[in-house]
């Protein structure tokens, strides 16, 4: 994906290979994740990006195998680490989880228990997964804490989670999710509930880690501006799939596939003031009952006939691949 | 306070007469204490009432035909001000003029008639809907209690208020949580319009919902607007949004105005710090791999706000006089409020630091 890597350089920290995750209830099947495949490199940040039930906290929860019933991977691959963590033993797992790949939630109440203090918290992680003296533990928690911004780290770790705002709650998940310096940290939308200027001090802690841990980052969002300026390489979700995946300037500036194009164009700040913004018809349809063939057509304006069989992920520019029979490939439409 | 400075200067929207006028309003919540507490106060122990002055004695002019975006993050009594124009919370302190007559003092007709054109459109659809009640009903219940239309009438007139809120009426017999999240609020619309107001409070109505339906949604506000020439307070902490949809733009923080101007104005030469910072920690969907620029602080709890000017902690620019004193909202030029010391420096003249 990146051009400035060169071939021979060492694997991707993570490879997902035509990833399914299916849901087995009552009214039927339901394809949350349908074939997808994505690289994730070495200090890399990876936006996974798409709209409600599209499938991308899915596909999160899958590489963290975190799925629950009725919901099961079945098929494909997750390489990490010389290993595919499809296959990989529940123990196993337990053994990676938080220690070489960490997971942040949205609600960081998610990962923080209410009625612990957060040194406790903390210094029981590092516990579970190395022998670490007591105080050494303390040690590094403390350091974490202030590596993620907050100040008097000394204070903060003996105080209860409702001790803190909503934005240093979020940086103490963060904290605990770099405890054990993991090779991959699955970010679900941690910045979505928190006010602007607070988002943009996580974004900042976040860059500078990637940049200088080598931690690889999958960035998983419904807000294209925020991965604009956070990530490296982005991949579209629509109905389960990846409807484009490519470098973030491929991407954006030079969407292929309709959808991207769409969403795009319905961004305020991309229109002109006052008036009428693109709009995408319609609805994201139910993954339950999913046309034949793409699953954008029936909001696609340039669908046609060829669109009611399935469209293969194909490379339609250099890098840049989209799953689309009607790509957009003129620049002067796009730019518009 | 100064009272509220009329101003020709605003463009030409603003020509339109005075829809709502909010002088010197302010709304303070308290928590009661308790039985022990109350003891033990008697008694001496250094136990008060804690006081959150949500809103401060803010002055706000909204005319005919206008979209008046607010903005500000958690906590900065933007809800709290939206629900006094709209009319549903009393102000502990002020007045709220409606077309340049005072709410409270109006009798039990005309109150009714001011209270039906000021309605609320809420952020999350499903906690302002009834959910044992069927769309026709949510919908028609109102403009029938008012004598909007008449019973026999009532199902041609609810049809009519799904349609323009872009509803297939065939789904008036479904229950709310049969729908998708953009038609709840759609549904949320219809209710709104139902009663035929002149005038919205839209809190965060477009923030719950995915891009590609806040599209939709921010494109039938503004067909409405044009349509019912309806006036609208926008209340929204993205500013995106707002850009796109206002005329005029309102920056709270911590319960104050800061920072009032025409939105071309606030966006190309934002006069307050923190509108500054608000407006550089946006994402942009332009920026590429960009250090993000960061506030530095957190907002301050509104029980405890900071002396002076509220935003000193986290000002880049703050001097000894914004830790004393609360400075004044005053004119930077024409139609351009700022509350800010640095524009009373000789040297800074105004323009944007």
């Amino acid at each position: 994906m990146e051009p400035s890597i060169p071939a021979s350089a060492a694997p991707p920290t993570l490879q997902v290979r035509n990833l399914q995750t299916s849901f087995f209830t009552r009214a039927g099947v339901v394809k949350a994740v349908n074939d997808v495949s994505f690289n994730v490199g070495r200090g890399k940040v990876l936006g996974l990006v798409g709209e409600s039930g599209s499938g991308k906290t899915v596909t999160g929860f899958s590489i963290m195998r975190l799925v629950d019933e009725p919901g099961r991977i079945t098929g494909g691959e997750i390489l990490f680490g010389g290993r595919d963590l499809v296959k990989a033993s529940e123990e196993e797992m337990r053994d990676l989880r938080g220690n070489r790949i960490a997971m942040i939630f949205q609600d960081p109440m998610m990962t923080l228990n209410p009625v612990l203090r957060i040194d406790t918290q903390m210094i029981e992680t590092m516990q579970a997964h190395r022998r670490i003296s007591h105080e050494d533990a303390r040690q590094r928690a403390r350091d974490t804490l202030g590596m993620v911004g907050i100040p008097s780290p000394d204070e903060r770790l003996k105080a209860y989670p409702h001790q803190f705002s909503g934005g240093m709650r979020q940086r103490v998940a963060i904290a605990i999710a770099l405890l054990h310096e993991p090779e991959l940290i699955v970010a679900d939308e941690p910045t979505t509930a928190l006010d602007v200027t607070i988002q943009g001090q996580i974004l900042a802690e976040v860059q500078k880690l990637a940049a200088n841990t080598g931690t690889s980052i999958i960035w998983i969002t419904h807000d294209l501006s925020v991965v604009a300026g956070l990530a490296d390489d982005i991949a579209v979700m629509y109905a389960g799939r990846i409807a484009e995946y490519g470098s973030v300037a491929d991407v954006l500036d030079h969407p292929l596939h309709p959808y991207t194009v769409g969403l795009l164009g319905s961004v305020p700040s991309r229109n002109r003031r006052g008036e009428p913004l693109r709009q995408i018809p319609g609805m994201t349809p139910s993954l339950l009952s999913l046309p034949p063939g793409c699953p954008f057509q029936n909001r696609c304006p340039r669908s046609a006939d060829v669109c009611r069989q399935d469209p293969p992920m194909a490379e339609i520019m250099p890098a840049h691949e989209a799953r689309c029979f009607r790509p957009h490939l003129e620049k002067a439409e796009v730019a518009a | 306070m100064s009272a509220t400075i009329e101003k020709p200067a605003v463009p030409a929207q603003a020509a339109g007469e005075k829809m709502i006028e909010v002088v010197g309003v302010s709304r303070r919540f308290s928590k009661k204490l308790d039985i022990a507490g109350k003891i033990l106060a008697k008694l001496g122990a250094p136990i008060r009432e804690e006081v959150v002055h949500a809103v401060d004695k803010v002055d706000l002019t909204i005319r005919k035909g206008e979209v008046v975006g607010l903005v500000g993050e958690s906590g900065c009594g933007k809800s709290t001000l939206g629900r006094m124009v709209a009319g549903i919370l009393p102000p502990s302190d002020g007045t709220i003029l409606w077309k340049g007559k005072d709410r409270t003092g109006m009798g039990g007709k005309e109150a009714r008639a001011a209270m039906l054109q000021a309605q609320m459109i809420f952020q999350d659809p499903m906690s302002s809907l009834n959910p044992r009640l069927k769309v026709a009903e949510i919908i028609g219940e109102a403009p029938l209690v008012h004598g909007l239309t008449s019973r026999a009438e009532l199902a041609r007139y609810v049809d009519e208020q799904m349609r323009r809120a872009g509803l297939d009426p065939a789904f008036k017999a479904r229950y709310p949580h049969q729908f998708s999240g953009g038609q709840r609020q759609r549904i949320g619309i219809a209710r709104a319009l139902a009663v035929q107001p002149e005038f919205l409070v839209c809190d965060e109505s477009v923030a719950a919902l995915d891009v590609s339906i806040q599209a939709q949604i921010l494109n039938l506000f503004m067909a409405l607007r044009r349509e019912l020439n309806l006036t609208y307070l926008f209340i929204s902490h993205d500013l995106g949004v707002v850009e796109h949809l206002s005329d005029r733009v309102v920056i709270m923080y911590l319960g104050r105005v800061v920072e009032e101007a025409p939105t071309e104005t606030v966006f190309a030469r934002a006069n307050h710090p923190y509108t500054q910072s608000l407006l550089a920690a946006v994402p942009r969907i332009e920026a590429r791999k960009k250090a993000f620029a960061t506030v530095k602080g957190e907002i301050p709890s509104p029980l405890n706000p900071p002396s002076g000017c509220h935003f000193h902690p986290r000002c880049p620019h703050a001097f000894d006089r914004c830790r004393v004193e609360i400075p004044a909202l005053q004119e930077v030029a024409p139609g351009h409020k700022s509350r800010c010391h640095l524009n009373d420096l000789p040297n800074h003249g105004g323009q944007p630091v």
